[in-house]
């Protein structure tokens, strides 16, 4: 995962970048495995190894690619790039050397048959109204990009 | 020696799917079996393909490599192993000899869920249907890969137009298979599954195959289903991406020999992929036709019989058709040949009258016979229909298979809670 990310952004060939990117997302897919979470892996490889990125290669085939070969890779605000960099290592330093209490030692095990119901219940059931607000902020996005794209309706 | 016996016999008496039973022996025999039943389910194909359209079209089609063209797939593949493997000069060299391998990985991984019977699967997954909607949407890329790295203006075009209509037609899919596993949930329990063995299992306690439930609700998401898994494995009447009248061979028309093959492969195991999911959402996948209207020992007995009777009844064919040939010393070789087929296939045929081979064979002759059926049609869509242009294509998958699909998604649930919602209404 973290060499398909490091290949995301040093290639200089746009469509070389994105397929790094969807072996980045094609590992993180693994990792939810791991986790004992199949579901949220299935949709991982669903949505985006198998919709976006379909999507974003599609536009990428149409930009010319001999103009983007020529132009300088790196721009100029690398000096707040490697503080921001610096900052979250130092916060993943932190948590690793000191955050004995803020998880949990193990988790149990979960039960990996269940994995799908449960994500149904706790979305349909505890957490319905979020479910719905984020549903309709999509719905939004979705009628807003219509009115940009169209100007004629 | 004697714990590694234990460990591959042990398996042969549970009932669960070597997957499921942690089993690596069986699990590899399983994925062996299973990825050459496909290699000749394709070969197959190849020259039933070939051999249907041509009699559809008033013509032989291949008649002189073996009786009746029956080794022309086997020359086929010699001629394609031999050919010169080219790849051109300004092509991205990585990509390109990636995609093809992607593209049959793609088409291949998902079998790892089919259920061929209960036990006939290589594992049983929580996230069935997920998975093999997922794994089999990963082929679009390698086919963009494809038609990309070709350099060249035809696969590009190819390339572009069978991403975008993927796209579109996986969601009316997505809206149809999430309508059938709605209807999982019809249980005292009130929880549905997502996996493969599961929802064939539903269909078998709810005694109705899904394409008969709530009629027509179940029979309009079949239909819906049935047009997009066309459309998603680029084949006629979606054949766009490689209209051959437009673009020489669309996508894959820079590849040759061993790489093009490996293309013809993923297409032909795709098309088997998507109807197969078709057969486990709607048509009860391994259960046997009217199990719950002609149900009794007596009719078990009779429905098992079937497999043995549809090979012999090959075997049959092989036999009449050797009769038939024509009676000269360059047609000798043929004739017995062609003859020798068909003791083959009469001696598996009654193989598979001894009970305890036909009890355990049953589920896959049923899975196989309703997958085949599928296979034909596609043949007879590619022998009937005209292509569609670009913008109907995209019309049909938008405007009437998109909003079918979210009607009858709605009305399912609407249905399927009907006894609640009347509770809630009369008796609050």
């Amino acid at each position: 995962m973290i060499i398909g990310g490091i290949l995301v952004i040093t290639r200089k060939n746009a469509v070389h970048s994105a397929l790094a990117l969807i072996g980045t997302l094609l590992a993180q897919a693994g990792l939810y495995l791991m986790l004992y979470a199949p579901f949220v892996a299935g949709v991982q490889i669903i949505l985006y190894a198998g919709g976006i990125m379909v999507l974003f290669l599609f536009v990428i085939m149409l930009v010319s690619i001999e103009r983007t070969e020529k132009e300088r890779q790196f721009n100029r605000q690398w000096l707040v790039g490697i503080a921001a960099a610096a900052a979250l290592g130092g916060l993943f330093i932190t948590v690793y050397t000191k955050g004995k209490g803020i998880f949990p030692d193990r988790a149990s095990a979960p039960v990996e048959m269940q994995n799908t119901q449960n994500v149904g219940t706790l979305l349909y059931g505890q957490y319905m109204f979020p479910f719905e607000i984020a549903s309709l902020l999509l719905l939004v996005a979705i009628i807003g990009a219509v009115v940009m794209a169209k100007k004629r309706i | 020696m004697h714990d590694l016996i234990q460990y591959i016999t042990g398996y042969l008496s549970s009932d669960k799917t070597p997957g499921a039973a942690g089993n690596v022996f069986w699990a590899f025999v399983y994925i062996v079996l299973v990825f050459l039943g496909l290699s000749v389910a394709v070969i197959a194909m190849n020259w039933l393909e070939r051999k249907i359209l041509a009699h559809m079209q008033v013509r032989l089609g291949p008649m002189r490599v073996g009786p009746h063209g029956l080794l022309q797939p086997i020359a086929d593949a010699l001629k394609l192993l031999l050919k010169e493997d080219i790849m051109p000069a300004e092509a991205d060299g990585f990509v390109f000899w990636m995609a093809p391998l992607l593209v049959v990985l793609a088409a291949f991984t998902v079998f790892v869920v089919v259920p061929f019977g209960p036990t006939h699967a290589i594992t049983d997954m929580n996230i069935g249907i997920l998975f093999m909607l997922g794994v089999s949407s990963l082929s679009v890329l390698g086919i963009v890969m494809a038609g990309w790295a070709s350099n060249s203006h035809y696969p590009l075009i190819g390339a572009l137009r069978s991403s975008a209509q993927m796209v579109s037609y996986e969601v009316a899919m997505g809206m149809a298979v999430v309508s059938a596993i709605l209807m999982t949930s019809l249980n005292p329990q009130g929880t549905g599954t997502l996996s493969m063995i599961g929802i064939v299992e539903a269909q078998q306690s709810q005694a109705t195959w899904f394409i008969f439930k709530f009629f027509p609700l179940g029979l309009i998401a079949f239909f819906i289903f049935g047009v997009a898994m066309v459309a998603e494995t680029n084949r006629a009447p979606f054949d766009l991406p490689e209209a051959e009248s437009e673009l020489t061979a669309g996508f894959h028309t820079e590849y040759s020999g061993f790489r093009w093959s490996l293309f013809f492969l993923a297409e032909y195991s795709a098309m088997i992929a998507v109807s197969s999911i078709a057969v486990t959402l709607w048509l009860g996948g391994w259960l046997r036709p009217f199990a719950h209207w002609l149900s009794g020992s007596t009719w078990d007995k009779a429905f098992s019989l079937f497999p043995g009777i549809s090979f012999l009844f090959l075997a049959g064919m092989c036999f009449f058709n050797a009769a038939r040939m024509p009676k000269h010393p360059f047609f000798r070789i043929q004739t017995i040949g062609l003859a020798g087929f068909g003791v083959v296939l009469g001696l598996i045929g009654l193989m598979l009258f001894i009970p305890d081979v036909s009890v355990r064979i049953q589920d896959i002759f049923w899975f196989s016979a309703k997958v085949a059926g599928f296979m034909y049609l596609y043949i007879w869509y590619r022998g009937t229909f005209p292509r569609y242009r670009f913008d109907q294509l995209m019309k049909v998958g938008w405007k009437v298979l998109l909003p079918m699909g979210l009607g009858v998604l709605i009305l399912t649930a609407t249905v399927g809670l009907w006894p609640v919602i009347r509770q809630t209404i009369w008796h609050p």
